[in-house]
């Protein structure tokens, strides 16, 4: 199951190879990650897209959690979320494809960023089932280059992933 | 009041209370270096490999509790301290390792004797710095050695290049440590306890099952009580050993690979497991998929990526086993009522277990030839098992494991989770600086001590009688096992027979050796040897082809034991 995992960081060198180096150690897998600063500049997200069965993706959860340096890890799938992708795409515009890739953006509301003689570079944003239909319908056409974002996620309504610090329970303090 | 990096350094340490350090030299630690020679009060055990140094100090925190600490250079000095690291992560022990690096200007230049140590040991330590200004040194320091000690204990590695060992600043050392990103759990939940006792008073078959989370938060007698109140058998891993008294009448010995038969027996067949500060290893479980297929699962732990890890838990319980084990027992005198029932319908279950014990003893076969087990059966009964005892890996550990009884936490110190040949014999060097009056016994295979013997010029130097008692069989011995059930006594790789002559070497490196090729010597020449004050090799020809036993093969379900 697929699972998209917010991960709130210290802003520190070396975090991002400590969470990589998690999930390649221990095998999990990593479909898409993205890492930006946060209003408080001292924290970035991570926004990880990731798989595996409940005891995997439980086991990633806490493992995330178990790294010193992060403050908080949240499962999208343990609440409702509105979700983006960012696409850069290269095609095919040749005089006599032009007009259709002109109708296509227009229709799933993308911008033509960048024009050769021969190519448009096309940008788009919008959840997982909207950009793979726009890829699906552009293939046909001649996909020359792809870059993707990959998503990056938020609650939706008034819910906030609070940077509540981790509380201990108990134990003494250094 | 402005002091350089490696005062800063030492001052951090005086601090954290540390006495001693295990340490080697190079180019880039000789700034610290000389600061600690104005500096007595620290203990400076200078090793012979940074391997040895690393497992010295984790001895030394095994065996006292407190955080262990070692300092080596850069570049090749650090690269040699990882398998001590992994060693140490494996079974969660608490040392600060600090490694010296190049100059921050040359970091990232290839620059001579530079190696990436924070990038080499990230997914071998529990957390670990680079301090690149002076003024973040003393910070670092005091949350090293909280990390380390703290929740889930671990190696924390602090690597500082050698112009920040150089550089002034103000010292102050941090009273407190805040990181808000690192809160661990010590409280478990309530309800969830008193779930698991509940559970526990409605069991017919229950059974402990404890880890060394039992050792590292103290909570032996924590245990025996609630172990004695319950009635309840008590089987271990083999990082729990200690934990519970190995003479006690309720424990069942090991369990896993090489564990009991009782101890196997009864947790297939048991309905209720309280897990305690063990994380289901695979050679502690055998296969997961027909582990205790009866029962229902309580584990308490203070990590929680050690939950429902391998083996699905029905009563989750996140916290430190002393202060968990305690409220059990408040929240089992409030059960009064039920506990009559409770200790009755266990009768039957306590009286199986008993004849597994009487019908199935841990046993060898004597066929006149030296055995390994009678050594340590005879080690036991000459140290009443009071002695601090390491052992290397292979059958030498297995054998210990099974026939010393260890009465006390922190008496066994042994690599369990990485299987470190090499790692007995600094460990001992390591836990007899810290007890210099006690008996430290290193007990090793002919293979095994080979990979650290260079520290008994260690040993040699610092006038620490370590004892190694050399199981010698000729043989990488569980190695050869497997080769001899599995793999048609095809014996490839495993002869030993090129090993020094081991009384020699000792002599050689002005300490003692002894030879023992019959039973009828055991005990004459054991005594002589832990008698004297130096450090001692003793090497013991035993039988080459003998077997630990039972063994459940690699993969296969816990009640399907190889027996003698
Ligand atoms: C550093 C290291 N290398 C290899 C192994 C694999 N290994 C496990 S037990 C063993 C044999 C140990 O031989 P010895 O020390 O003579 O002990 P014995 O089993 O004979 O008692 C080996 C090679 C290991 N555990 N550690
Ligand atoms: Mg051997």
């Amino acid at each position: 199951m697929r699972h998209i995992i917010s991960v709130l960081v210290e802003n520190e060198f070396g975090v991002l190879s400590r969470v990589a180096g998690l999930f390649s150690g221990r095998g999990f897998n990593i479909e898409s990650l993205c890492v930006a600063e946060t209003l408080d500049p001292t924290i970035s997200t991570m926004t990880i897209v990731t798989s595996g069965n409940d005891t995997i993706i439980e086991q990633i959860l806490k493992q995330l959690n178990k790294l010193i340096n992060v403050i908080k890890v949240t499962d999208f799938r343990e609440m409702d979320y509105v979700s983006r992708e960012m696409v850069l795409v290269k095609v095919n515009a040749e005089e006599k494809k032009r007009e259709e890739v002109l109708r296509m953006v227009e229709i799933f509301r993308g911008k033509i960023i960048d024009v050769s003689p021969k190519t448009y570079t096309l940008l788009i944003t919008g959840d997982e089932d909207k950009i793979k239909a726009f890829l699906e319908l552009l293939k046909p056409i001649g996909i020359k280059e792809l870059v993707r974002t990959g998503p990056v996620a938020i609650a939706r309504g008034e819910k906030v992933i609070k940077i509540r610090e981790k509380q201990s329970k108990g134990g003494e303090d250094g | 009041m402005k002091k350089t990096g490696s005062q800063i350094f030492v001052e951090s340490l005086k601090m954290e209370g540390v006495d001693t350090i295990f340490c080697y030299p190079g180019g880039a630690t000789l700034n610290i270096t000389d600061a600690l020679s104005q500096s007595p009060e620290i203990r400076q055990i200078v090793v012979r490999h940074e391997q040895g140094a690393v497992h010295a100090s984790d001895g030394y925190a095994r065996a006292t509790g407190k955080v262990g600490v070692c300092l080596v250079t850069s570049g090749p000095g650090a690269t040699n301290t990882v398998t001590g690291i992994a060693t140490a992560y494996m079974d969660s022990i608490p040392i600060v390792v600090f490694t010296c690096q190049v100059t921050t200007m040359l970091i990232g230049n290839d620059a001579f004797q530079e190696a990436d140590i924070v990038g080499i040991t990230r997914p071998c330590t529990k957390h670990n710095y680079l301090v690149k200004d002076v003024k973040d040194l003393a910070r670092i320091i005091k949350e090293a050695f909280y990390i380390a000690k703290s929740g889930r204990p671990g190696p924390v590695l602090v690597d500082i290049p050698k112009d920040v060992s150089a550089q002034s600043c103000d010292f102050k050392y941090p009273e407190k440590v805040f990181i808000r990103s690192y809160q661990p759990t010590y409280i478990g939940h309530a309800g969830q306890i008193k779930r698991a006792v509940k559970l526990i008073l409605s069991s017919k078959r229950p059974i402990l099952f404890t880890g060394g989370g039992i050792i590292s938060s103290g909570a032996s007698q924590e245990l025996i009580k609630l172990a004695e109140k319950l009635s309840l058998p008590v089987t271990n891993t083999l990082m729990g050993l200690g934990g519970f008294p190995g003479n006690h009448r309720q424990f069942l010995g090991m369990l896993g690979m090489h564990g009991t038969y009782a101890a196997n027996m009864a947790i297939t067949h048991s309905d209720a497991i309280i897990a305690i500060g063990a994380r289901f290893d695979d050679r502690a479980t055998g296969n997961t998929e027909e582990f205790a297929p009866h029962a229902q699962i309580i584990h308490v732990d203070i990590d929680p990526t050690s939950i429902s890890k391998s083996i699905k838990v029905y009563i989750p319980i996140v916290g430190d086993s002393k202060n968990v084990i305690k409220k059990m027992l408040e929240f089992i005198d409030a059960e009064k009522d039920s506990l009559k029932d409770y200790k009755e319908g266990i009768k039957d279950w306590l009286g199986q277990i008993e004849s597994w014990k009487k019908d199935y003893p841990l046993t060898y076969a004597k066929n006149g030839k030296l055995k390994p087990q009678y050594v340590i059966e005879r080690i036991y009964a000459l140290t009443k098992g009071d002695a601090i005892i390491s052992t290397e890996v292979g059958q030498n550990q297995m054998w210990t494991a099974q026939f010393y009884k260890f009465h006390k936490p922190r008496t066994i110190l042994t690599s369990g989770g990485l299987g470190t040949m090499g790692y007995g014999f600094p460990a001992a060097i390591g836990a007899q600086v810290a007890f210099p009056d006690r008996l430290v016994i290193d007990i090793a295979g002919d293979g095994s001590i080979q990979m650290n013997i260079q520290e008994l010029a260690t040993a040699v130097q610092f006038n620490l009688p370590v004892k190694v008692v050399i199981l010698n069989n000729g043989f990488l011995g569980m190695v050869r096992q497997w080769q001899e059930l599995f793999y048609g006594k095809r014996y490839t790789w495993t002869h030993m027979n090129y090993a020094p002559d081991f009384v020699k070497l000792a002599q050689a490196y002005n300490a003692v050796g002894y030879r023992i090729e019959k039973e009828e010597d055991v005990d004459r020449i054991l005594k002589e040897a832990f008698a004297n004050k130096r450090p001692t090799f003793i090497d013991v020809h035993v039988d080459p082809e003998e077997g630990v036993y039972p063994m459940v093969p690699a993969g296969a379900a816990l009640r399907d034991m190889l027996l003698v």
